[in-house]
């Protein structure tokens, strides 16, 4: 089935839209897309009547275009009927929001559904799911426009199983600038779920991290999950719930014991090199650094920063996860001791991490990168910046995320998420380097870059 | 040479009613299909038991065999080290009042690491499989190591030093090395074991796997089936 017309849709028709409940999620579907979206939108209610000054058709047939998606906001019952009619019209494909399928118990409708839609040759997303977001495209989520942030565009697809999980992960995206392609809500995912999306955001240019997060797969759809993960080439990164065992389930085997659902889960994501993110923190910080970096590191890094605190924080946070801190050999400190400030020559900390001391300013942030860069057994960078010491101006962001660009090797910055530091970080981000708002998040930054390995 | 898979089926069909395959018939299993077990019978009166272990020479292990028993160390169904006739006939005897008794298993004292090898089909990712430290404290320790089958040299390598007591396996502190190649060996064949036997299993128990510096025997062995419904039947 063609996905296409579900992502990157010219026409539109809306089901549902009522000309008298001007709150229904299908109004705001339509106006939304109407008002914001470059994509021709269609009313359709049996009722008839108009919306924002455009007719409502009483029938799909009656809608003068060729329409790419559907979107399906009607009474469950009615379903089956509705999709029976758009694939006689030459529909290309539907998001069903309307709930009350086999999440309330009625499989059998849901059932029927699938198998309308799959003698039709039409590709559908839900029921009971948002459905898709695409920056500057569409929008098939119902909920108020004034009230969702407007994400940043970037290269992050993101499946959900959970449309909640899913808004509130696009906002938190967003507030820490990280950019999305496509996002899907998928919902009872009764004819397209993960593995389908896998396959297409594999082969969608647009996309170059796939993030899921996952509450369970069917019989055996997490085998072929792992495995079409492993082929794509593309970073999948799987934020798992429904971790914690289920009930008291009597086992008589260890083996079944020790290998519970999510022990399994994430042993077989390691296993296939799939990025686990155990929470929020990590989800974001591995799309952050997987959607700059996709070439993956073995994890040994060079740490600068104006204070040994941050250092040491930064090495314990590393050693938990097994990333390396090499030495400084005695030639490359010797080398850099001398291209330092005056002010700091005989103070700064020249070891692993390197500590320039509050007295550091940017030229000597620049020799240690450059340092770094010059090392053979050091494949990343992280650059803790404070920027309220002295000696470090605004333009430090784009000077060190150039000097890494040059380099080749993945620089990852940490900077407080203060707005008046606001042209630090896009000074790193415009030149391709992740900035994070916690020295954690920075550490996990690079950990993502270890644990990637398409 | 018999064929091990007809072999392996007939003793599987064999156990479905009782619903797992006891401990006897499954290292008859794992030793048709090429694993190293101990020389072991099951003896149904003290006097097979006392005659085998005359054959392979004291001491030997007994260990209960019912349908109805499980876990056999939790009643007590475990005996290691028996030295002489007199005890082997005692133990026989203590047996004889445990539920479901069919007889009891004579076999040679095996010296090694106790490792436990297991298998389940998992209803996302299908046959998984599991290193761990074993013995009766595995879930205690929890020591373990998991991977989807079918497993690679690699995989099998990772598992083995993923334990947090793999040092335990190379010798630490002056205890001997065990066979790292015999074990990795015994991981990618009972991997394609697992993929053979497919969704006709349940779950596979070997605990303990005992492996020294030139073995790795299957001590235990307990397989769990399949019943028709889908669920586990024990």
């Amino acid at each position: 089935m063609d996905l296409k017309p579900l992502f990157e849709p010219r026409t539109m028709a809306v089901f549902g839209v009522s000309a008298s409940n001007y709150r229904h999620p299908a109004n705001e579907i339509f106006n939304k897309n109407l008002l914001r979206y470059p994509v021709g939108v269609y009313g359709v209610n049996p009722r008839g009547g108009t919306i924002n000054g455009q007719p409502i058709h009483r029938n799909i047939s009656e809608v003068p275009e060729e329409i790419d998606m559907a979107v399906i906001a009607v009474r469950a019952d009615l379903v089956p009927e509705v999709i029976t009619e758009c694939i006689k019209a030459k529909v290309r494909s539907a998001v069903i929001v309307s709930g009350g399928f086999a999440e309330v118990g009625r499989g059998d409708l849901q059932e029927r559904i699938v198998a309308i839609a799959r003698e039709g040759g039409f590709p559908f997303v839900g029921p009971n799911c948002l459905g898709i977001y695409v920056p500057s495209r569409v929008d098939t989520f119902f909920l108020p426009g004034e009230r969702m942030v407007n994400p940043v565009v970037g290269n992050v697809s993101f499946v959900s199983q959970s449309g909640g999980i899913l808004v509130d992960q696009m906002i938190k995206f967003t507030a820490e600038g990280v950019g999305l392609a496509r996002a899907i809500s998928i919902g009872n995912k009764a004819l397209l779920g993960e593995l389908e999306l896998l396959d297409y955001f594999a082969a969608d240019p647009a996309t170059k991290v796939i993030a899921f997060y996952i509450e369970g797969f069917g019989g055996n759809e997490g085998r072929e999950f792992v495995v079409k993960a492993k082929k794509c080439g593309k970073p999948v990164v799987v934020l798992k719930s429904g971790k914690s065992p289920g009930g008291s389930k009597a086992v008589s085997s260890h083996t079944a014991s020790l290998a519970g659902d999510y022990a399994s889960f994430s042993a077989v994501l390691s296993q296939y090199n799939i990025v686990e993110a155990v929470n929020e923190l990590e989800l974001i910080s591995f799309c952050e650094s997987l959607s700059t970096y996709a070439k993956p590191i073995e994890g040994r890094v060079g740490i600068v920063t104006v204070s040994g605190g941050h250092g040491a924080v930064a090495v314990d946070a590393c050693a938990a996860r097994g990333i390396l801190i090499p030495g400084l050999p005695e030639n490359i400190r010797e080398d850099l001791r001398k291209t330092l400030s005056p002010s700091v020559q005989d103070i700064a900390g020249l070891t692993n991490p390197v500590d320039l001391t509050g007295s550091g300013i940017d030229e000597d942030f620049v020799a240690t990168v450059r340092s770094f860069c010059s090392m053979e057994n050091i494949d990343c960078v992280l650059a803790l910046l404070l920027p309220y010491i002295p000696g470090i101006t605004s333009d430090l962001g784009a000077k060190l995320g150039g000097i890494a660009r040059q380099c080749g090797k993945p620089l990852i910055a940490y900077v407080p998420n203060v707005e008046k530091y606001a042209m630090l970080i896009e000074g790193f981000t415009l030149n391709g380097s992740p900035v994070a708002h916690s020295i954690e998040g920075a550490v996990l930054m690079v950990d993502a870059l270890r644990r990637n390995r398409p | 040479m018999i064929d091990f898979r007809s072999e392996m089926l007939r003793i599987i069909e064999a156990a479905r009613a009782d619903g797992w395959v006891l401990e006897p018939d499954a290292k008859r299993l794992f030793a048709v299909a090429g694993f190293d077990v101990p020389r072991f019978t099951l003896a149904r009166t003290p006097e097979e038991a006392i005659r085998f272990a005359a054959e392979i020479g004291y001491p030997v292990v007994g260990k209960v065999v019912s349908p109805r028993i499980l876990h056999k160390s939790d009643v007590g169904g475990v005996t290691v080290g028996i030295a002489d006739t007199a005890s082997l006939t005692a133990t026989f005897r203590r047996f004889q009042g445990l539920d479901g008794l069919l007889g009891m298993i004579v076999e040679e004292m095996v010296s090694g690491i106790e490792l436990i090898l297991g298998a389940k089909i998992d209803f996302q990712f299908g046959p998984m499989i599991l290193l761990g430290m074993g013995g009766t404290g595995v879930e205690i320790y929890k020591d373990v190591a998991l991977r989807m089958a079918p497993i690679s040299e690699k995989d099998a390598l990772a598992m083995i030093g993923g334990l947090k007591a793999h040092r335990l396996l190379t010798g630490y502190r002056g205890g001997e090395s065990v066979d790292l190649n015999r074990l990795t060996e015994t991981l990618i064949s009972f991997s394609s074991l697992v993929m053979e036997l497919g969704e006709g299993i349940e779950s596979i128990d070997i605990n303990p796997l005992l492996c020294s510096s030139h073995r790795c025997v299957i001590a235990d062995a307990r397989i769990i089936l399949r019943s028709e419904d889908g669920k586990a039947s024990a």
